[in-house]
């Protein structure tokens, strides 16, 4: 069970004199729980979930984010120690944070050329677990990073190192995954986002989220330019890292549609940097109905 | 391992000292290149006349012609120097067999071998210690292979005593004569090593034919010349072999490459190289194509100081066709300039170039091309693409594509793309788990993959090693 807890977050596109995005989110999930969370264009949506993963082209001026891990958080043979059970996610590295569970799924990914599906996943398994270690062992204070003697595995598929998922093991659960999300096994071979159309990036957000098996997935937009089929798969997909993974969801969209299949337990509406209003689903609903004008009056009538 | 690593380093400025002192005691002959260092070479190989004369006649263009030292964005090469040349070349098949050498190579290419992982035989192959041994198996297993089908592979120097005729035929007479360039004209005149392939007609040699640490079993091969004849309907891949870096202290490689296509023959000429940073790799390397033939040529080029390479093929019959795909790596103080020719000489001839590059710390890498179509190569097509990746903003790629179009029933094109390493990329391999070092070098083995791809694997994996390595900036 983890909890992402932002508190006050403020922030700045990091150059000289930035202008302000951010001014004081707060928000909370916990794994297990879906939350939207809805603005209109420019709210600091998706400045939000940048922030949350780390992205450096952001400046965090006051607040913070912390994520509170559960004691078997990572399995039952890999228990917490009390004291490393909370983190300040903004002293860590982007690989760092997601090695404690924070999951990223962006609006447009990026199309990398010349790397497959098959080894980015497994590379980027095997070093999710590597840092995990790392993060944790120098935690209890051990010698740290071991000096590494050359070279181990090759780029290309080489064997696995000793606590790593082999290349047959893990082809054996991106195959599952990739059933369970009905995606066509020709995609292992594809090149990272390479030539997907909008639909197959989506569902390849998602199916990287079902992989890796993060503790909280923030997934910007991730509805757009969906056609309804693919919407529907893109949902079961959501449904199924919350029921089968326990990953907690943090659905930032501007529709309403989406909710349709992925009911969420809170809504949160932002406005100018701040939540500006929480609720449950039915709030969306209304949402859908009335438009952020009315959002925007209810806001600054009561400030 | 790393006592001995300590001691290497600190006998390493004392051992290439002394190396050089070897080298003028084992050489009597004039300092620099005169004829009589040529006529020691030659005679040393016991030669036949013609072979010296050559040599001779090769030397004495390299006397007259001057150093290029005008084309736009040239390398600088006023640090090479002619007359440190010879005096060079000796000492290396004077300490064959001795297990010191290995202490001659600089630390950056022990490393190297280290962080790849090479075998000790390996390692003791290169450092003289049973190159020769190591060769010779290498050469006989495929001369056991083919032999029956009439394939010759064997050293360039034993070529020149087993198979006079063709030699004397192809060698520096028709593709790359000494006249070519003033490298070129060294080359001839002190080539030592390097290949010889034939393979007769319709003849399919199926895999590979692929040579290891050649030039070192050689000592002299610094200068090693590939000769390679395919004859009509045959078809060979040959690999310069390169698991390694391979050369020791010399800071000049100026290597030859002759391949004759037949008709309807096709030759794959694959290579990936590694110099140490000190080295000027300067070559010729040119293929002629008949009808119908089919030239690819495939190189990775890593290290140096200074690359000057531009394979070329001469599309000289109806039909022929070239393909070309590179890459270049440079690093900081590096200057990598490569690319490609194509002379479409015939009609119908059709080639493709695909050069990529990458630079970083500053290190500067060229695209240098030529497409050239005749008059008269009516219905002709060309595809050029360079695509350069760059790590920070002090590095720098610059794209020269020379194109000469005399004939107007032709298809060019030509496409650039020049991009930074992209923030955003990085970014979203880092939020899936990949640290900042990783991220980049995902980025650049997936740009690399076009090459990586026509590779055999081990060759592959021994690329992107040294991607990786020179990423780590390890390698010097």
């Amino acid at each position: 069970m983890a909890t992402l807890e932002i508190k006050n977050l403020h922030a700045e596109v990091a150059v000289e004199d930035g202008e302000e995005i951010l001014r004081g989110v707060d928000l909370e999930v916990k794994s297990g729980e879906i939350h939207a969370l809805m603005g209109p264009n420019g709210s600091g949506k998706s400045t939000t979930a940048k922030i949350i993963a780390g992205h450096p082209a952001y400046e965090v001026t006051d607040g913070e984010i912390l994520l509170h891990l559960g004691e078997n958080e990572f399995g039952d043979d890999f228990e917490i120690p009390e004291d490393k059970r909370t983190w300040n996610l903004l002293e860590l590295e982007p690989n760092e944070r997601a090695a404690l569970g924070i999951f990223l799924g962006f609006q447009y990914p990026a199309e990398i050329e010349g790397v497959t599906m098959t080894n980015f996943l497994r590379q980027a398994l095997n070093a999710k677990l590597e840092e995990r270690e790392e993060l944790f062992e120098e935690a209890e204070g051990d010698d740290g990073e071991e000096e590494e003697s050359g070279y181990d595995t090759s780029p290309m598929e080489g064997p696995a190192d000793e606590g790593e998922v082999g290349v047959a093991e893990f082809q054996q659960l991106l195959k599952e995954k990739m059933e369970l999300l009905d995606m066509d096994e020709k995609f292992a071979q594809r090149y990272l986002n390479a030539g997907f159309s909008g639909g197959e990036k989506k569902q390849n957000e998602v199916l990287q989220a079902a992989i890796l098996e993060p503790s909280l997935a923030v997934l910007d937009e991730i509805d757009s330019g969906l056609d309804i089929d693919r919407l529907q798969d893109v949902s079961e997909g959501i449904n199924a890292l919350r029921d089968e993974q326990g990953t907690g969801i943090l659905q930032i969209t501007h529709y309403q549609r989406i909710l349709d299949y992925v009911e969420p337990d809170v809504v949160h509406i932002m406005l100018d940097g701040q939540v500006v209003m929480e609720g449950g689903p039915e709030l969306a609903v209304k949402l859908e109905d009335k438009g952020y004008d009315w959002v925007r009056e209810q806001t600054y009538e009561t400030a | 391992m790393s006592s001995e690593q300590d001691h290497l380093k600190e006998t390493d400025t004392e051992a290439r000292f002394e190396f050089k002192k070897e080298q003028k005691s084992s050489f009597q002959a004039d300092k620099g290149l005169t004829e009589e260092t040529i006529r020691v070479i030659s005679e040393d190989k016991d030669e036949p006349e013609w072979m010296l004369q050559r040599r001779l006649r090769a030397l004495k263009q390299f006397q007259k012609m001057p150093m290029p030292t005008d084309w736009p964005g040239q390398p600088d090469l006023s640090e090479v120097d002619v007359n440190q040349i010879i005096p060079y070349i000796r000492p290396d098949v004077e300490t064959r067999g001795s297990v010191d050498d290995w202490t001659d190579l600089p630390d950056e290419i022990k490393d190297t071998f280290d962080k790849l992982g090479i075998p000790e035989a390996e390692k003791n192959a290169l450092s003289g210690v049973g190159a020769q041994y190591e060769s010779e198996v290498v050469y006989q297993n495929m001369q056991e292979q083919w032999e029956e089908k009439g394939v010759v592979f064997m050293n360039m120097d034993q070529a020149v005593q087993e198979h006079e005729d063709i030699v004397k035929e192809y060698f520096m007479t028709k593709c790359v004569p000494p006249s070519d360039n003033k490298f070129a004209a060294l080359h001839g005149a002190i080539w030592s090593g390097g290949s010889f392939v034939y393979v007769p007609e319709d003849t399919t040699v199926d895999m590979p034919v692929q040579a290891y640490f050649r030039m070192n079993s050689e000592g002299m091969g610094q200068f090693e010349h590939t000769l390679i004849v395919a004859e009509k309907g045959s078809e060979v891949h040959y690999i310069e072999g390169c698991s390694a870096p391979k050369y020791s202290a010399f800071n000049l490689h100026s290597g030859g490459v002759e391949v004759f296509v037949g008709e309807d023959a096709h030759v794959q000429y694959s290579t990936v190289q590694n110099w140490s940073k000190n080295t000027y790799n300067l070559n010729t390397k040119r293929a002629i194509v008949e009808k119908g033939g089919r030239m690819e040529w495939i190189s990775g080029s890593m290290g140096s100081k200074a690359t000057m390479l531009y394979p070329a093929s001469i599309l000289k019959g109806r039909g022929a066709s070239d393909n070309h795909i590179t890459i270049a790596f440079a690093g900081e103080g590096q200057n990598i300039d490569t690319g490609a020719k194509v002379y479409h000489n015939a009609p119908e001839t059709k080639s493709t170039i695909e050069s990529k590059s990458i630079s970083k710390d500053g290190g500067r890498t060229n695209y240098r091309g030529l497409v050239h179509i005749a008059d008269g190569a009516h219905d002709s097509s060309t595809a050029v693409e360079c695509d350069a990746l760059m790590f920070d903003n002090e590095s720098t790629s610059d794209t020269m594509p020379y194109m000469e179009i005399n004939e107007s029933r032709v298809d060019v094109a030509h496409e650039a793309t020049v991009g930074k390493i992209g923030d955003e990329d990085i970014f979203y391999l880092q939020s899936r788990g990949l640290d900042d070092d990783d991220a980049k070098q995902m980025i650049v083995s997936g740009f690399i993959e076009p090459i990586t791809e026509e590779l055999p694997i081990e060759y592959a994996v021994e690329l992107n090693r040294l991607v990786e390595l020179e990423m780590e900036g390890s390698l010097g």
